[in-house]
């Protein structure tokens, strides 16, 4: 169980993201969690063996070490990934969920069925709309929720982002004020900033994601508005139907299916 | 053998689960196994070696360790995450039972031997009723050895061979306490899950038992 673990529970989310949500994931693999495993756990590999006080005082470098750093860096990195990640298995379950129905009516045998097997519903990618187009809005907003919340706490437990080489501890047992020396202080603080860039520009993807999805909805609603206001006629509703519902089938390319209609 | 092993059990089980039971997979691999493996097990990972007495006397830090750590936090999560993970096995084994028994009579025995219901009801309810059980039984365990859910920067020691009191520092212990309120949250999530399963599945199959009846004196 490790990361590789929640790239594949994602990489399911994927299929069914728009091209900016995309973008998103990988950047989120490769330029955080890829960095995160492979060279930041080793830049504070050795973070308390190496913070060193000018003091042969047992217990005050324990002390010290705990009142500077509350959380390691890469401990809060870790958790922050975990918890960005997590809206899209709201996403996932809602996929599975609208699998799972299409699956019990295929099997029912219901006429009004369009596919012709079992795979092609395993297959087939559905679009954001309907109540589909929620549950993917609220995930991007909890995201951006959880991206805030913990960019905050960084900045508010390490006073800023950057880590500094020397700090004066006057904790109990520590006798007087006491120099504590940090362990590689320009690397960390190289990859703190390497981080909050990344995270910085993932909150950009998905402010953009965010507007993308409300500016396509709003012009959905204006074109369906704008539609029905032209044909007032009765008579013409059936023809309008069918008018739309050929749009629709001809739109939609061989993989993509049209969800619950509203 | 690793963590993957159970990653793969619960993929398993999700398959013959409720809804609710599925969010509780889903908690358990996110919250509970993903931040073990990712995060806290580095921090408990040389919690012996930076345990500090101020005294010289030799043994003495490995006897005071021993004594406030008799097993150490890491390791009961573990278990924990094992524990909890296993009654969800009875409701494998039941299925695998059923399609068993279908082969062996080359008849179809049941409407879908997955379905949720009759014995495999009773299977799904004490594999629920389990899971809640070790979850509570683990979180009394962790209060009562550690005193709390409280993790001091400073133990007071007097176990021979150290004389007198000594002083000994823990290491880390904000960030190990922060971890164990982590912990202790997630159980708690999980119980309040594993309950509220059981008193819908409790519902929805009284609630069955109770119109079938009606149908059958209605006819």
């Amino acid at each position: 169980m490790d990361w590789g673990a929640l790239h594949t529970i994602l990489g399911g989310v994927n299929k069914h993201s728009t091209s900016i949500g995309k973008i998103w994931l990988t950047v989120l693999f490769i330029f955080r969690i890829m960095i995160l495993v492979v060279a930041a756990e080793r830049v504070w590999g050795d973070e308390q063996d190496d913070f060193v006080c000018n003091t042969l005082q047992p217990g005050c470098r324990n002390v010290c070490y705990d009142h500077f750093f509350p959380i390691s860096h890469i401990r809060l990195w870790a958790l922050q990934l975990i918890f960005v990640s997590t809206p899209a298995l709201l996403v996932a379950m809602h996929v599975a969920y609208r699998r799972h129905e299409k699956k019990r009516q295929f099997r029912k045998g219901d006429q009004k069925c369009e596919y012709k097997d079992i795979e092609e519903i395993r297959k087939q990618r559905f679009r954001i709309e309907g109540s589909l187009w929620w549950t993917y809005t609220g995930s991007i907003f909890f995201r951006l929720i959880f991206e805030a919340v913990f960019m905050y706490a960084f900045y508010f437990m390490y006073d800023g982002f950057r880590m500094p080489r020397l700090m004066k501890c006057s904790a109990w047992p520590c006798p007087n004020t006491v120099d504590c020396f940090v362990s590689r202080p320009t690397e960390k603080t190289v990859f703190t900033i390497f981080m909050i860039a990344v995270s910085s520009i993932c909150i950009l993807l998905n402010v953009a994601e965010l507007c993308y999805l409300l500016t396509k909805f709003f012009l959905r609603r204006s074109k369906k508005a704008g539609n029905s206001k032209q044909q007032p006629n009765h008579e013409n509703k059936e023809e309008t139907k069918q008018n739309e519902m050929n749009e629709l089938i001809s739109d939609s390319c061989q993989n993509t299916v049209i969800g619950f209609s509203s | 053998m690793s963590w993957a092993f159970l990653r793969d059990l619960l993929s398993g089980v999700n398959k013959y689960s409720t809804g609710i039971g599925r969010v509780w997979v889903a908690v358990v691999f996110m919250f509970r196994l993903l931040v073990y493996v990712a995060a806290a097990e580095n921090i408990w990972k040389h919690e012996h070696d930076e345990f500090q007495c101020n005294i010289k006397q030799p043994g003495c830090k490995n006897v005071c360790f021993d004594h406030f750590f008799p097993v150490s936090h890491i390791r009961l999560w573990a278990l924990q995450l094992i524990m909890v993970s296993t009654p969800s096995l009875l409701v494998v084994f039941h299925v695998a039972y059923r399609e068993n028994r279908e082969k062996q009579h080359d008849q179809k025995l049941y409407r879908n031997p997955g379905n949720i219901d009759g014995g495999l009801l009773g299977t799904y309810l004490i594999s629920l009723i389990l899971k809640t059980g070790l979850e509570i039984v683990f979180l009394v365990l962790f209060y009562k050895l550690y005193n709390g859910f409280k993790i001091p920067y400073l133990v007071k020691c007097n176990v021979k061979p150290c004389p007198n009191t000594v002083d000994c520092y823990i290491s880390k212990p904000t960030e190990k306490m922060i971890f164990l309120y982590f912990l202790v949250a997630t159980s708690c999530l999980c119980i309040i899950l594993n309950l509220s399963e059981l008193s819908y599945l409790i519902f929805k199959y009284s609630i069955k038992c109770y119109l079938k009846r009606h149908m059958k004196k209605q006819q």
